[in-house]
């Protein structure tokens, strides 16, 4: 048993594995949760795999954003949100509004997925060729990985960078704009 | 010696599908959006099992960008979906069809 994956170190299967595990069993109790509390929880599971994944491959400070972001003030907006609205009684919907929709989005969704999987997995896609982005260094890990990313962020992708703190600002008015009520205006100006 | 780069791509394209097929078949808008959520990570996933593979930092910067972007959308997003909610009181994506042809 596991013969052809003797080569790689155990703790290297075992970490796949565990990462694997809690990113597809979150991602399916995303979609087959009825209460949108479970649903947002279970996003939380698959967002700890995902950072599982990234320290195995030495993406450590992504990971800890992925933390700290995702799991941290991303979800909790989620929660924040369907407490708000106060739907997390049950997902609405039993019924298919359009005929055959799940039938077509599970054959859409196959045919995708064995096209991507046909694609990664038997593609070589090691080129040889020098990286631009590190100057020809090699991928480190560790607090070298912090001073790695962010020196290509602050020099190759600083221009990307500005654009983001632009992008968060609009995105900020536009949330307020959204939410903000209409103010009622004030009887006396009503009279006049 | 790390696993090969194709076992984390097979799984990333695993959860983009699973994404895919709750973006394609949930009605409440919340949900939905959860699921886009999991189809970019499935795509941050990727690029991270690229930088790894190609020996490129750029990757991890892409990732870093596309989180961004991910915050900017939730935060938008979940804007609409109060604001329609306030109105509809409902979150279900079937009632929205005033504008339909």
């Amino acid at each position: 048993m596991l013969g052809v994956t003797l080569q790689y170190t155990w703790p290297s299967i075992l970490i796949f594995a565990t990462s694997a595990l809690l990113i597809l069993v979150g991602a399916i109790g995303v979609i087959t949760l009825a209460n949108p509390v479970h649903a947002a929880l279970s996003l939380i599971m698959t967002l700890f795999g995902v950072a599982v994944a990234f320290v195995a491959q030495s993406a450590d400070f992504l990971a800890a954003v992925q933390i700290i972001v995702y799991a941290g003030a991303i979800v909790v907006l989620f929660l924040f949100v369907i407490m708000f609205l106060g739907v997390d009684r049950r997902d609405s919907v039993t019924v298919d509004p359009l005929v055959g929709q799940r039938v077509f989005a599970a054959v859409g969704v196959l045919i995708t997925v064995a096209g991507l999987i046909t694609l990664m997995a038997r593609s070589h896609w090691v080129t040889g060729a020098m990286s631009v982005s590190t100057h020809g260094h090699a991928l480190t890990t560790g607090s070298q990985n912090v001073k790695q990313l962010g020196t290509a962020i602050f020099t190759t992708y600083l221009f990307a960078f500005e654009a983001t703190a632009a992008l968060l600002i609009i995105a900020v008015v536009g949330a307020v704009m959204l939410a903000r009520r209409e103010r009622v205006p004030n009887p006396e100006e009503i009279d006049v | 010696m790390n696993v090969p780069a194709a076992w984390y791509l097979v799984l990333a394209a695993l959860l983009f599908g699973v994404g895919a097929f709750g973006l394609l078949t949930k009605r409440s808008a919340l949900i939905m959006f959860m699921c886009v959520e999991l189809m970019l990570n499935a795509v941050n996933l990727t690029f991270v099992t690229f930088a790894r593979t190609l020996s490129d930092v750029g990757g991890q910067a892409t990732v870093f960008f596309v989180m961004v972007v991910a915050a900017a959308e939730v935060t938008v997003g979940l804007g609409i979906v109060v604001a329609v909610f306030r109105r509809r009181s409902s979150t279900s994506v079937d009632e929205l069809s005033e504008m339909k042809g």
